[in-house]
């Protein structure tokens, strides 16, 4: 079948482009799968750079699985950059996959992992380099299926016109029910009508959800309802959840990319899903509940791909890895682990906010010492109460008074701005707690510097904020003009920000419905693409395909919705109960916190109980030293452990 | 101890760069846990040096590396098992095709090697007695200037000193090429450069690196590899050794 192989055309045009490694392929742990007319041939692809993409966990995980059956073969493709792009289509070559370079459109499935809003218009440029109609309704049964999943998934509603069909979570099993439906669509030859066979098939597996075969109903703006066409079709479509990530030991052969890509090291999920419960954060309500894996199999996985990648650094990864019970152990045992070499360091993203996480990272961080982040979101303990980021000041100055006396320079701090209630003294909050930490370093060095980082907040599907209405580009402009005049005399702050145009066109996407659609096509035929680099987006080509279609920003956007509204993704559920969601958001609007469910009694959300699983944790006992939702002492003033553990090895 | 490593690049993998190559080393000599030594100070680098880079998307057989290993881990290297471990621990079309222990006090291979030789690759169709009278002009012509970038500036540079050997190589069926051997000091000279001057209309498919020289006083020549073996060092250092390609 190398007779498909397009490299002897795609070659040529390597000398030409940037960064040429991008298209080869070769990486270690890559496979070049022999294609056969019984196995379901998926391409996996990621709607951004090869730079970007690469390094993604899910679509690795999802590749070995798939490769290690009998019945299908998965293969890689990202987007190509515009150099590149303007090469291909200059010569009428399709868009190809990177392990045996033969055109996508020979897939019978193209995956798309959806980890941003700002990629949609990117996998219409995909599909359609592949060679394939970007309308769903056009395609032919010689064309592939057009897959969606990732954490965007969740609101499918703006890409429901493109995408043959979507899945809700954890992908682990759900591809093999896929992969033998697609298998006997293939076996049977994919005759004319097929297509639309096939899809129903779909859409009866757990997880999948087929936009075509859904009707939806509107009323003037209002969305009234979205209902299923046939009887056989879910009226609701549950996400999928995998009981245990041990049973998933994945990836087993982690990519080694030849070039420089961004998180360049051996990654390990140490766990899936958290209940911190922060309201603004839809990663941390859709992957609910919380499933550790075993620290014995974190510890073979580590040592396996260090020894297996060559790589010295490893990243314990989680949306809060510092919650995993029996973090300190586990770090401890890699570092000290002569197997490792003694020469590796642990990277623990998205750091708690408390003295004891830094005793961990500085333990860890022997030699590379580049600076701290964390992410205390809000200015004011009220914000924060509101956004449920149970962070307390004296919880965020223990932190950064450990880690720069343990050495670190450079501390930087996650904000969001635009959230809501909130007042200019939460937003002025912000620069007062940069200002407080400057204080706090220069006690211990005169070149310590803070960085606030400002991101405009954007509501996602699924979350409590769901409801909240985006703050406008001016609003949202003004805070960051507020914090840009008192970072002027803040003297060792440094501030940064998100550009709240591109805030605006995420909030296009993020909360929109099948209309939208057309938003998107038409910001794509415009050559809308990469709209995640600043370089290549363009606010405008979104506000004026808006008009063009006689769509309101302050429908889509700005205005709150109500508690009686059908909203555009209420067909999809990630397991928590709606009526749930809005008691929290209640809650938050009335100041009031909710704490980490894993230490204090279960508020049922929905996530453990609809699914029959529970939350898989190591220990029971909540982590030392911090205050932040474990139910300890919230009060504040209350008392908090602070302790660092261990001692840095010299 | 300082160890010298021959190896080739060549297929897909020519499309990496010289930074990534560098990476695919470190990583390569982690996973033979060889014992490499470190720079000190705020952030320690292994001790490697590359020689000339080769420009991305050209192949070679004829690339070179210096390592230095941790004069107290050096016991029991096995200098003649490297080569076929490294190859095993590096991207397929990355392979080691020799290696030595080469002496302390020898001189970086940037500053040693003298020359380079190239096989340049044309389009089919090309004409072959075109490029031989082009390349006879070439050779001819007492300055042969040409304008480059340096620094944001364009700067005029005579390349025909740089220029030690032009053959054009004819095959009955197959599209000519170029063997070409170009100065490495006092800068080296990269084939695409000696092409703008030479033959700037003709289309380029492929470049293969066949050798590095390192002249000597005297005039004759060796390849790094056996240059760098001090005759006294070869009675207690292992030989170069060479492995067959399949």
């Amino acid at each position: 079948m190398s007779s498909l192989s397009l490299w002897e055309q795609i070659e040529p045009l390597l000398a030409g482009v940037q960064k040429p490694a991008r298209y080869i392929g070769c990486e270690e742990g890559a496979v070049e799968p022999a294609h056969a007319p019984h196995k379901v041939a998926w391409l996996l692809l990621y709607p951004d750079s090869y730079e970007v993409g690469l390094p993604n966990q899910g679509l690795q995980i999802l590749y070995e699985i798939l490769n290690e059956r009998d019945d299908a073969v998965a293969e890689r493709s990202y987007a190509p950059w515009v150099d590149m792009e303007r090469s291909l289509r200059a010569r009428g070559l399709p868009l190809f996959s990177l392990e045996t370079h033969r055109p996508a459109a020979a897939f019978d499935l193209l995956a798309f992992n959806l980890s941003a809003e700002l990629v949609y218009t990117n996998v219409l440029n995909c599909v359609d380099l592949a060679g394939v109609p970007v309308r769903a309704a056009e395609r032919r049964p010689d064309d592939p299926l057009v897959c969606a999943g990732g954490h965007c998934a969740f609101n499918p509603e703006p890409l429901a016109d493109f995408v043959d069909l979507f899945v809700m979570g954890d992908g682990e099993e759900v591809i093999a029910e896929i992969t033998e439906v697609v298998g006997e669509w293939k076996a049977s030859g994919r005759t004319e009508g097929s297509r639309e066979h096939v899809l129903r098939e779909l859409s009866k597996v757990p997880g999948v959800y087929v936009p075509s075969m859904y009707d939806v109903e509107y009323d003037g703006e209002r969305l009234v309802a979205v209902t299923p066409r046939y009887p056989d079709v879910p009226a609701t479509v549950e996400k999928r959840t995998i009981a245990d990530l041990a049973d998933f030991p994945y990836p087993r052969q982690q990519l080694v990319p030849l070039t420089e890509v961004v998180h360049d090291r051996l990654n390990v999920e140490i766990f899936r899903g958290c209940t911190r419960g922060c309201r603004f954060c839809q990663a941390g309500m859709i992957t609910r509940p919380v499933r550790e894996r075993p620290a014995a199999q974190v510890r073979q996985m580590v040592s396996d791909g260090l020894k297996r990648t060559g790589y010295d650094e490893v990243s314990l990864t989680s949306l809060s890895s510092a919650d995993y019970s029996g973090i300190d152990e586990v770090v401890g045992g890699i570092i000290n682990d002569p197997a490792c070499g003694g020469q590796v360091s642990v990277s623990l993203p998205s750091l708690r906010v408390d003295a004891y996480t830094v005793g961990i990272a500085s333990e860890i961080a022997k030699v590379r010492r580049t600076g701290l982040t964390f992410a205390p979101e809000g200015g004011t303990w009220r914000i924060r109460q509101v956004i449920s980021k149970l962070i307390r000041e004296e919880d965020l100055y223990g932190a950064v008074e450990s880690a720069f006396s343990e050495g670190w320079q450079r501390v930087k701090l996650y904000f969001l701005t635009g959230l809501p209630t909130e007042t200019d003294e939460d937003t002025n909050g912000i620069l007062e707690l940069a200002r407080n930490c400057v204080t706090i370093g220069r006690k211990h060095s005169n070149r310590v510097s803070v960085v606030a980082s400002v991101g405009g907040f954007v509501p996602k599907p699924h979350t409590p904020f769901q409801w909240f209405g985006q703050n406008t580009v001016e609003e949202l402009t003004r805070k960051i003009h507020l914090l840009k005049d008192g970072a002027r005399h803040a003297k060792g702050v440094q501030l940064k920000w998100h550009d709240p145009k591109a805030t605006l066109a995420e909030g296009i996407a993020s909360r929109g419905d099948r209309r939208i659609g057309k938003v998107i096509e038409t910001v794509w035929r415009r050559g809308g693409t990469f709209q995640e680099w600043s370089e290549f987006f363009d606010v405008a080509l979104w506000t004026e395909a808006m008009a063009e279609h006689g769509l309101s920003l302050d429908w889509y956007v700005y205005r709150h919705r109500t508690e009686d509204e059908v909203l555009p993704w209420d067909h999809i559920s990630a397991g928590l109960h709606k009526d749930f969601l809005w008691q929290d958001w209640q809650d938050a609007l009335h100041e009031h916190g909710t704490p980490d469910c894993r230490w204090t009694p279960c508020y049922d959300c929905g996530a453990c109980t609809g699914f029959g699983i529970e939350h898989v944790v190591a220990s029971a006992t909540p982590p030392a030293g911090g205050s932040q939702g474990t139910g300890q002492d919230l009060a504040s003033g209350g008392f908090v452990p602070v302790e660092l553990v261990g001692t840095r090895r010299a | 101890m300082r160890l010298r490593f021959r190896f080739s690049k060549v297929g897909k993998i020519r499309w990496t760069s010289h930074r990534d190559l560098a990476r695919m080393w470190e990583r390569a000599f982690r996973r033979v846990e060889l014992p490499l030594a470190y720079t000190v100070g705020f952030s320690p680098r292994p001790k490697v040096s590359f020689g000339l880079a080769l420009p991305t998307g050209y192949e070679s057989v004829a690339e070179y590396l210096d390592v230095e290993l941790d004069p107290s881990r050096v016991a029991g290297i096995d200098v003649f098992a490297l080569p076929p471990l490294l190859s095993a621990a590096l991207p397929a079309g990355v392979d080691v095709t020799a290696a030595a222990v080469i002496d302390d006090k020898s001189l970086s291979l940037q500053h040693e090697v003298t020359s380079s030789e190239w096989d340049v690759e044309f389009a089919a169709g090309t004409d072959a007695a075109r490029l031989r009278e082009l390349a006879g002009e070439a050779l001819a012509a007492t300055a042969l200037v040409v304008t480059r970038e340096r620094k944001g500036h364009a700067v005029e540079e005579d390349v025909r000193p740089a220029i030690l050997s032009l053959t054009v190589v004819e095959t009955t069926g197959v599209a000519p090429t170029l063997l070409a051997e170009l100065a490495a000091q006092p800068r080296a000279l990269r084939p695409s450069e000696m092409l703008a001057a030479v033959a700037p209309d003709a289309t380029v498919v492929r470049v293969r690196r066949l050798t590095q020289w390192i002249s000597r006083a005297d005039g004759a020549r060796e390849e790094p590899l056996a240059a760098a073996l001090p005759p006294d060092a070869l009675a207690d250092a292992p030989p170069a050794i060479e492995l067959e390609r399949v």
